[in-house]
């Protein structure tokens, strides 16, 4: 009996060795992990693409971050302040990267690599990527939202949207007078902050004045005229009922799903919107003579002759200040980032690319007819508030300027300014 | 064995007998130490240490992506809270979510209990079955479905039900309070309802029969044999299932966050410790509402015991 379990403890602690000893003489290349957003596996078939590039110098592996952008800034920031040196390369969505760089969670990238991976790049994504004149993630897909119409509600309406520019006030009169819904993001989630964004910016204004200014001093420029413009719009759609009776949970999806419909006319949103129509075609769900129908222009502007600024968004690369690999992460970056990788990654995932020589890809040209439009969209893009506190100012807007039909163009921007604010010192509850 | 059988007979009584004993009682003592001291080491662990570390967190400013500038703060955090409306329209909503589920499903568990108890015996395995399914999905999973069921482009019920006065097709059941509210109740009571009416099927089966034969053969109804007997009865199992439920309604997390994200006013409490702790990533604000919320949930507890005056021990036959 004592023999049987001498030699059973002697058999254990050989196997708990030997699994020790197999850890620690790991002699393969150094495993890179890339925290990636969810996608339609675009991101893992670069990974891949980059692992053989780099021949047996390191591997990259995906791991893949909650759906919405909030739970992954949530994951991230959670295991990063927990020091986490697991964390190699992450997909960013570009409002969190001030946050991020300020804690000291981004590792530096050297000016040579900065060089290159900004190189041809529009300037929207290399905004978004730097905070305090540095960049501090790379550019690798910009998005950017614009308008998608109905041709048949257009033309009925008198406008031709994809060579004069619109208006809010256009485009609301052409649902009204047809009876037909506006596809908007009324949800109390991020989509909200981005339409909000884009209308005061498209206004003029800006919702932060300057937002590298410590918090005490942070003034914000929603309680303006642009911000009561912004406010209008967005109270006209939501009291009068243009943005369907499901404006209050309208998410990206949701719009694109009305905008199909019958009473469809005219919506801004992401460009994905154009894949999922034509996988929906394929798939039988959605007519051709509705894809047919379908129109792009640039995203409505707030008065007559000015330019609209569309919403900004993408996703930046940032390398992981804990990393053991860093050498090797810079160098995956750069391939990551490759204009090839984002072409790739534009015609498969529906993407748009940073890259300017992206939008030259000939089979980026065939798959998205819409091509140069979101580049010019890109160029006018106004990106949203970068701060570190992006979080409160996202949600203390989420909280006032929710449901578009209850805003009141002459108190909302004013208290939601000073909701932000009080919660920024400490003085409230968000 | 020997040992056992001269201990009863009293032979050698006075100062050996009892020393017998409490050798055996100290050993079951020490024995009773050794099994239970492991769980008690760990109840400690996974219970009072997150608590010690919430209240102590609580006391300060802290912001998980700003660690440099974690201060100690006194009671400032909960000054914040308590003096800011928006905790008090979450605990408002909370308490009115929680009345209105607790009162409902006591009632319709007692229903059920009441068929499952009273139920053919080749029935009962098979009602009990049926009534606990809801229970038996995962909340997070009864959530969606619900919301897709509501939700005005997914759903069906305002295409099925647009008869009913006040509701079209273009009804958005998340588009106010008093709708939305309605909803998350609804899936709340479905969900539950099936722990409490297993909760008193027990309470039910206390209840003595002779008591019952008794209360008949004197000629009382079906209602004064519920109201003098079977109530009274099973009195420590009402308490006890109407507990469980209130403390679990008062946590409501799941319906909320997936149905309305706390939109339309139906934000509620846990929500609020939610939004503080991981959404904006506020260690020590968070950490206040969820002391705050502990607190809620104690008090509710002592006001339980004292209202219904139930002696456990007593239900169990030991006092």
């Amino acid at each position: 009996m004592g023999q049987r379990s001498a030699a059973a403890a002697i058999t254990v602690s050989v196997a708990l060795m030997s699994a020790l000893v197999a850890c620690g003489t790991d002699d393969g290349p150094p495993t890179l992990t890339w925290y990636i957003n969810p996608d339609d596996g675009g991101q893992a078939e670069i990974a891949g693409r980059c692992t053989d590039e780099a021949d047996g110098q390191y591997r990259i592996e995906t791991s893949l971050l909650p759906r919405e952008a909030s739970a992954q800034r949530e994951q991230l920031a959670r295991r990063l302040a927990a020091n986490d040196n697991s964390i190699d390369l992450m997909s960013l969505d570009p409002p969190f990267i001030p946050e991020f760089a300020e804690a000291g969670f981004l590792a530096e990238i050297p000016d040579d690599v900065g060089a290159v991976v900004t190189e041809d790049v529009v300037q929207g994504a290399i905004d978004g990527a730097t905070w305090r004149d540095e960049l501090v993630a790379v550019p690798f897909w910009a998005n950017t939202q614009i308008l998608w119409y109905r041709r048949s509600v257009a033309e009925a309406a008198g406008l031709d949207p994809e060579n004069e520019p619109v208006t809010w006030e256009q485009v609301i009169d052409a649902a009204r007078e047809q009876d037909k819904y506006l596809g908007v993001q009324g949800i109390r989630a991020e989509a909200l902050t981005v339409w909000i964004n884009a209308l005061v910016e498209s206004a003029g204004g800006h919702i932060i004045a300057d937002p590298t200014v410590p918090v005490e001093e942070l003034q914000l420029g929603l309680d303006s005229e642009a911000g009561q413009a912004a406010a209008e719009v967005m109270r006209t759609i939501g009291q009068e009922g243009l943005g369907g009776p499901g404006l209050t949970n309208e998410d990206e999806g949701a719009s694109m799903f009305q905008f199909r419909g019958d009473r469809g006319s005219f919506m801004v949103n992401w460009p994905f919107v154009w894949a999922a129509t034509l996988a929906g075609v394929e798939d039988g769900t959605v007519d051709q003579e509705v894809l047919d129908d379908i129109g792009w222009a640039m995203y409505p502007a707030m008065a007559d002759g000015e330019e609209a600024r569309p919403p900004y968004g993408g996703i930046n690369i940032g390398i992981g200040a804990f990393t053991d690999h860093l050498d090797e992460a810079l160098d995956a970056v750069q391939c990551i980032v490759s204009p090839e990788n984002q072409a790739f990654y534009f015609v498969n995932d529906g993407n748009p690319a940073a890259h300017v020589a992206a939008y030259e890809d000939p089979e980026v040209q065939e798959a998205f007819p819409m091509a140069e439009t979101i580049r010019e969209s890109l160029e006018a893009a106004a990106p949203r508030p970068q701060t570190p506190y992006y979080n409160e100012v996202s949600t203390g807007l989420q909280n006032t300027w929710h449901p578009a039909g209850a805003i009141r163009p002459e108190s909302t921007p004013e208290s939601a300014a000073e909701l932000i604010l009080a919660v920024l010192r400490g003085e409230r509850l968000l | 064995m020997s040992t056992s059988e001269k201990a009863p007979t009293g032979v050698s009584k006075g100062a050996a007998a009892p020393a017998r004993i409490s050798d055996r009682a100290r050993g079951e003592r020490r024995l009773g130490w050794w099994l239970a001291g492991p769980a008690f080491i760990v109840m400690l662990a996974v219970t009072a240490y997150p608590i010690a570390q919430a209240i102590y967190e609580s006391l300060f400013k802290f912001r998980l992506t700003d660690p440099d500038a974690r201060e100690f703060n006194w009671l400032g955090n909960y000054a914040v809270i308590l003096t800011d409306g928006v905790w008090w329209q979450a605990v408002g909503v909370t308490v009115f979510i929680t009345a209105i589920t607790v009162a409902i499903e006591a009632v319709l568990g007692f229903a059920l209990a009441l068929v499952m108890h009273r139920a053919l015996t080749i029935l009962r395995p098979v009602l009990r079955t049926a009534i606990l399914i809801p229970y038996a999905i995962i909340t997070v999973v009864s959530a969606f479905a619900w919301l897709y069921a509501f939700d005005i482009n997914t759903g069906f019920f305002t295409t099925w039900f647009s008869w009913v006065p006040g509701i079209s097709e273009d009804t958005n059941m998340f588009g106010s309070f008093g709708s939305a509210v309605t909803v998350i109740i609804i899936s709340e009571i479905w969900k539950t309802t099936p722990f409490i009416s297993l909760l008193l099927l027990a309470g039910l089966a206390q209840v003595p029969e002779d008591l019952q034969e008794a209360a008949k053969v004197d000629g009382a109804t079906w209602w004064q044999r519920m109201y003098k007997v079977t109530i009274p009865n099973m009195k420590a199992a009402i308490m006890v299932a109407l507990l469980f439920r209130t403390l679990d309604a008062f946590r409501i997390f799941d319906n909320v966050f997936i149905m309305t994200q706390g939109s339309q006013g139906t934000e509620v409490v846990s929500f609020l410790a939610y939004r503080q702790t991981i959404s904006r990533l506020e260690i020590g604000l968070g950490s206040a509402v969820s002391v705050l919320l502990f607190l809620c949930v104690v008090l509710i507890s002592i006001t339980f015991i004292k209202l219904f005056k139930v002696n456990l021990a007593s239900a169990r036959g030991e006092g």
